[in-house]
């Protein structure tokens, strides 16, 4: 898997609620909760947003709510991955389960800039900016949790016979 | 090497004599937990996946609380989802409008969780059950469905904080206090993966209530569960309440931690978190300057009956000022009924209060006050982000009840002071 893309930056501990704000939670389609993603924090990333881009951020992202709504917004925007310097555990497992992209990388998180344009390995971990030439290591997955990824989301993987068995 | 509290229930659940931190693990599951936003997403995997059953009827919980009674058509058609899927399924924990109250003050009331239980809920503050002695943590909607299938789910295992509490909470403080003073020292993100076990003399001294709310407060500190020891507090509350037979673990006396702090309840202070994070503590007696609009005293977090009683000991005969709009919210139905049969209703009304059937609503931004631009909000809820109550330009500041309600008496965030 593999995604490339212009990059929009943010700090620490982004939370669930800007990520998609309550006031739209009375929906479950994924298409119409995507037209708010950001928004708290960031009105022009729908307008801006193209498929592959690349969102970069501090410590904690995604920390608040358990809303799967979150994640399932970032994809259907169209993000290719998520790159941060950590994620709230919700978040971090609920991405994993539905199929979003995420890595953990502290220097890619703190030195790419926003609208550099971002090449992500996500089978190897290899994140490469394409602005500065720079290339960043993130720690890999577990084999188990790759398992999940690798079936397509945490149901499939278990439709496979890939989980509790 | 020995186990913490946390490690020997998910041992214990996966089947395995011993666990250490980091170990990924397949658990069973006692209870799964969905509510009005969070199951109709998982409804739609549970059903997407070709899953046609529940691994066991008497095993789920679903709960309308967030946007309920409806606030418009979309959360009713939510709320329909969840209803018809829970009836396909017999659900024996299906609570709605008339039976329904705040989850995570709903289950333990209910005594549909215990000690001893390995719990999931999609639903961040699940963790709340950890105050029973339950290994307890919050989940999204595909965790939720893959448990309503199965009745299992994977943890990393994790390593621990150990808090060591001593001395007994001043009397206008409360849980609440405790939890906030800790995000304060360790930061929003200071427990992340961990678990926070509250432990000492000072853990034995405190109320169920004030456990609920500390342990529901976990996830604020980026913890995967807060968890007490069960004692005799925990028991009088399970006897005759739970609806299985509780099952105690301890710590191993050896067991390793990360780190370990002492926190001395004696020296809390009524404590307030500033916009717009969990982490960002000041005593309130530094706070006088900040003018309120709006009061909220209720939520999973402080809408139980001890968070009720302070309310009315401080409101009772007394006026709350002119442009507050106080918003009292009983976490469940049976704590609602109890303020009606002891007058304390009747004395929120006189104090000028208003009181709303149990709902999330005003904590996430849902409905039943919410805030305009520029508009100040102090409330007994749990988080403080951007946006959270309404308005992007508006605050939320988060404290006790004790603080909520001598605020709602004075305008400005101020300390509750006897006498």
């Amino acid at each position: 898997m593999n995604t490339q893309g212009k990059v929009f930056k943010y700090a620490d501990n982004v939370d669930t609620d800007v990520i998609i704000p309550a006031r739209y939670l009375n929906t479950p389609d994924a298409k119409e909760l995507a037209l708010h993603c950001m928004e708290d924090i960031d009105k022009e990333f729908v307008k801006n947003v193209k498929k592959g881009d690349v969102i970069v951020a501090g410590w904690n992202f995604g920390c608040g709510s358990s809303r799967e709504h979150a994640p399932l917004v970032i994809k259907t925007c169209g993000t290719g991955c998520v790159i941060a310097k950590s994620f709230a555990r919700i978040f971090y497992r609920n991405a994993i389960n539905i199929g979003l992209p995420i890595l953990e990388c502290e220097q890619a998180a703190e030195e790419i800039e926003a609208a550099d344009e971002v090449a992500v390995d996500f089978d190897t971990g290899l994140i490469t900016n394409l602005t500065t030439g720079k290339t960043y290591k993130a720690q890999p997955f577990p084999p188990f949790i790759q398992s999940i990824i690798q079936s397509g989301g945490l149901l499939k993987s278990l439709k496979e016979g890939e989980g509790y068995e | 090497m020995g186990m913490t509290m946390t490690q020997k229930i998910l041992a214990s659940h996966a089947g395995l004599e011993c666990v250490s931190a980091g170990q990924l693990i397949n658990a069973k599951l006692d209870i799964v937990l969905g509510n009005d936003i969070t199951t109709p997403v998982a409804v739609n995997e549970f059903k997407k996946a070709g899953f046609d059953r529940l691994f066991d009827p008497n095993r789920v919980a679903i709960v309308l609380d967030h946007f309920v009674p409806n606030k418009d058509i979309k959360a009713a058609e939510q709320s329909k989802t969840c209803r018809e899927f829970a009836c396909a399924h017999c659900v024996s924990h299906f609570y709605d409008v008339g039976k329904m109250g705040i989850e995570h003050a709903l289950l333990p009331e209910q005594g549909v969780v215990t000690a001893g239980d390995c719990i999931i809920g999609a639903d961040s503050h699940t963790c709340t059950y950890g105050a029973l002695g339950a290994f307890s943590t919050g989940v999204g909607s595909t965790d939720m469905a893959a448990g309503m299938a199965t009745g299992m789910a994977w943890f990393k295992v994790p390593s621990a904080i150990r808090f060591n509490l001593k001395g007994k909470l001043p009397a206008n403080c409360s849980g609440k206090d405790v939890i906030l003073t800790i995000i304060g020292r360790i930061g929003v993100d200071g427990a992340l993966y961990k678990s926070m076990e509250f432990t000492g003399e000072g853990a034995h001294s405190l109320s169920m209530d004030d456990r609920l709310c500390i342990c529901n407060m976990a996830v604020e500190a980026g913890a995967k569960n807060g968890i007490f020891p069960v004692d005799e507090v925990t028991m009088a509350y399970l006897n005759g309440r739970s609806e299985r037979e509780p099952v105690v673990f301890e710590a191993d006396a050896d067991a390793e931690y990360e780190q370990t702090i002492d926190i001395d309840l004696s020296q809390i202070v009524p404590t307030v978190a500033c916009p717009h994070l969990p982490e960002n503590t000041h005593p309130a007696s530094e706070l006088h300057h900040i003018k309120v609009d709006q009061v909220v005293i209720g939520s999973c977090t402080n809408g139980r009956l001890e968070d009720m009683e302070a309310a009315y000991r401080i409101l009772n005969g007394n006026r709350i000022a002119n442009g507050v709009r106080c918003i009292i919210i009983p976490g469940t139905m049976q704590i609602l009924r109890e303020c009606v049969l002891r007058g304390w209703y009747t004395a929120f009304l006189d104090a000028g209060a208003v009181v709303s059937t149990p709902t999330c609503g005003p904590c996430l931004g849902g409905y039943m006050g919410i805030l305009a631009a520029g508009e100040k909000c102090l409330a007994t809820t749990n988080r403080n982000f951007v946006g959270r109550m309404g308005h992007v330009e508006s605050e939320v500041y988060l404290a006790s009840p004790h603080t909520a309600a001598a605020t709602a008496l004075a305008g400005y965030i101020t300390e509750y002071q006897e006498g």
